[in-house]
């Protein structure tokens, strides 16, 4: 059974149609890449799945649930966690601080306990505590824990943010644009994150990338989107290899080839 | 340059990062129980004053700092815990009930109005907080037979156990007792500030749509905030009753709402220190400009009495530089004096140039 089902997914704009059919699934421990051209949708489709768009018309599934009615603060607690393209994290606070509010969904005390500190508080600290330390550990961030956001080095924010989702210990994680703005070799470190995410901690990614080279390294299949439609799912060479792809990339590649 | 050596996660959940600065707090603490026994009965009294104002700065603090919500409307807060206090003591309930009542009530009100208002940001919630003052000033002056109306009410003499607490008869115990209820009141706060309710006000003034992201309830979270913010001023509003023993609806007035926020942005905005530093600031300069006004018509003959709005005026001037030159507030700028000192002679000049000021929170998509 897949993990994530997406049927007939639309969301109008008045005119604009930025999203218009698109259906794909994602099966558990799969890395699922969309890619497309700028303005294609791809962002949008993850604003519509983690809920921030109310879809004009189609469904979204996950893990058997129906989540088209949920509310955007109800899906991390179902088990997806997402990145941003234009990082959202909170300046203000440290990366630790970042790290610990991705436990919010694992919290099991209420304001009134939190304001006396009660020793079940302090309990509850430790333990999420220990879980963001294993994700430090994972992403190499031990350098910059009491660093505040503000002060760091764009890249490393990058890395900040895939540590937050996986704070939250997610079944599914959307990564939005994870390579972009970073350098080869910092590209490469989360092509090896992504396999880990994979392999060592059992996690779906599906992820939006123009970083070819990412794409192909690192996922199983591939749903290229043009215009707010779908143009070819398959695996990454497949999918490279569709002279409808082709076209919406180079315009006349097609006719130039023939 | 301090280095804190960690052994365990304790230490970041901690109050305090290490021995020296629980020192500091027990000698302040210290200096602050004695105060009584040092100072006259008119300096005490300033004290006592400057500890409500630190109240109500750290319940405004919340709201303001610590969630980027800003209001214009907490002298309402101010006037509904004052008027609940007295109110429920004229009616025959003891201190020690009416007190905590009175902060309830006000808290509850402020969570309610705010499930429509945080909807709104930044300069339209200051505006729509204007208009919850006007309601409840207006409120006050129909409800009559509870507040008193335009003649006004007076606030009992408070009574616990049998011990006087009065404002006159025993100003040693009315100054602990604030001074107790302030210190209880910030240990709760610095509690929340670690906690995940702490974290959850900080991630929804930085990022709504992350915090969204992350299953934080943006609207639960903003009203809790709020909520607890206009309770605390509520309590603040409650011992400022009490101090001015007889009081009618002008003692809350709009500048009463306007020198909070002067409170909390000079203090510092996003720090609990910044609502003690901030009321400090704003009950001192008044005296100090009296100080001066009588000195410079002592001593020279300049008559600067016959002015009016000189203060008002001083203390804008006071809060466009502040904004202008130091956004992180008094507090801020002590960070910055007590880094360079412990880096000495490591500081830089442009270390401290990443700062923002926390005053916005239009970023929802």
């Amino acid at each position: 059974m897949s993990l994530l089902e997406v049927k007939d997914l639309a969301v109008h704009f008045g005119g604009v149609k930025a999203v218009d059919g698109v259906s794909f699934d994602v099966s558990p421990g799969e890395v699922f890449a969309i890619i497309g051209p700028n303005g294609a949708g791809k962002s949008t489709i993850f604003n519509l799945i983690s809920r921030i768009y109310e879809p004009t018309r189609g469904t979204l599934r996950f893990d058997g649930k129906d989540i088209t009615g949920l509310k955007a603060h109800d899906i991390a607690r179902l088990g997806i966690a997402r990145t941003f393209q234009n990082i959202e994290l909170f300046d203000h606070s440290t990366v630790l601080d970042n790290l610990l509010m991705g436990r919010h969904t694992h919290r099991a005390t209420n304001f009134i306990q939190d304001i006396l500190f009660l020793p079940k508080v302090r309990r509850e600290e430790r333990a999420h505590r220990l879980r963001v330390e294993e994700v430090i550990e994972f992403l190499e961030l031990e350098a910059y824990r009491t660093k505040m956001i503000a002060g760091l080095p764009y890249g490393v924010r990058k890395v900040v943010e895939i540590g937050r989702a996986l704070a939250i210990g997610p079944k599914l994680i959307l990564l939005d644009e994870p390579a972009s703005g970073l350098s080869v070799e910092e590209t490469q470190d989360v092509a090896f994150w992504i396999e880990d995410m994979r392999r060592d901690m059992g996690l779906t990614v599906l992820m939006v990338e123009h970083d070819m080279s990412l794409v192909n390294q690192v996922s199983d299949r591939v749903l290229a989107v043009a215009n707010g439609k779908p143009l070819a799912m398959g695996t990454p060479s497949e999918v490279q290899a569709d002279p409808q792809v082709q076209a919406a990339y180079l315009g006349t590649a097609v006719e130039d080839a023939a | 340059m301090r280095i804190v050596f960690k052994t365990s996660y304790d230490k970041d959940i901690d109050l305090h990062e290490h021995g020296w600065s629980r020192a500091k707090i027990a000698v302040l603490a210290a200096i602050m129980v004695l105060l009584p026994f040092f100072v006259g009965e008119y300096y005490l009294a300033e004290a006592a004053n400057t500890l409500i104002w630190a109240l109500a700065g750290m319940g405004l603090m919340v709201a303001v700092g610590h969630t980027g919500q800003v209001s214009l409307g907490h002298a309402a807060f101010l006037a509904i815990g004052a008027y609940t206090d007295s109110a429920l003591m004229n009616a025959g309930l003891p201190f020690l009930l009416s007190f905590p009542i009175a902060g309830i009530v006000t808290g509850i009100f402020g969570a309610i109005i705010a499930i429509p208002a945080v909807r709104m940001s930044g300069i339209y919630l200051a505006i729509a907080t204007l208009a919850v003052f006007a309601i409840v000033e207006e409120l006050v002056i129909l409800l009559e037979p509870i507040t008193g109306g335009v003649g006004g009410i007076m606030a009992p003499s408070i009574q616990i156990f049998g011990i006087s607490f009065d404002r006159y008869g025993a100003l040693d115990n009315f100054y602990w007792l604030i001074l107790a209820i302030v210190a209880l009141v910030t240990w709760g706060y610095a509690n929340l500030m670690r906690s995940p309710t702490g974290r959850s006000f900080l991630a929804v003034r930085d990022s709504e749509v992350s915090a969204r992201a992350l299953g934080i309830n943006v609207t639960r979270t903003r009203s809790l905030a709020f909520g607890l913010s206009t309770g605390v001023t509520g309590l603040a509003g409650a011992l400022m009753g009490h101090y001015i023993g007889f009081y009618n609806y002008e003692l809350f007035s709009i500048f009463i709402s306007i020198n909070l926020l002067l409170v909390v942005t000079i203090g510092g905005l996003g720090f609990i220190q910044g609502a003690f530093l901030g009321a400090l600031l704003i009950t001192a300069v008044p005296q100090v400009i009296a100080i001066a006004r009588d000195g410079l018509n002592a001593n020279f003959g300049i008559d600067l009495g016959g002015i009016p709005g000189l203060d008002t005026m001083i203390f804008a001037v006071i809060l466009i530089l502040f904004i202008i030159f130091e956004p992180t507030g008094l507090y801020g700028r002590w960070l910055k004096i007590r880094t360079w000192f412990e880096i000495f002679p490591l500081a830089r000049r442009d270390m401290f140039r990443r700062q923002k000021s926390y005053l916005k929170t239009e970023r929802m998509k």
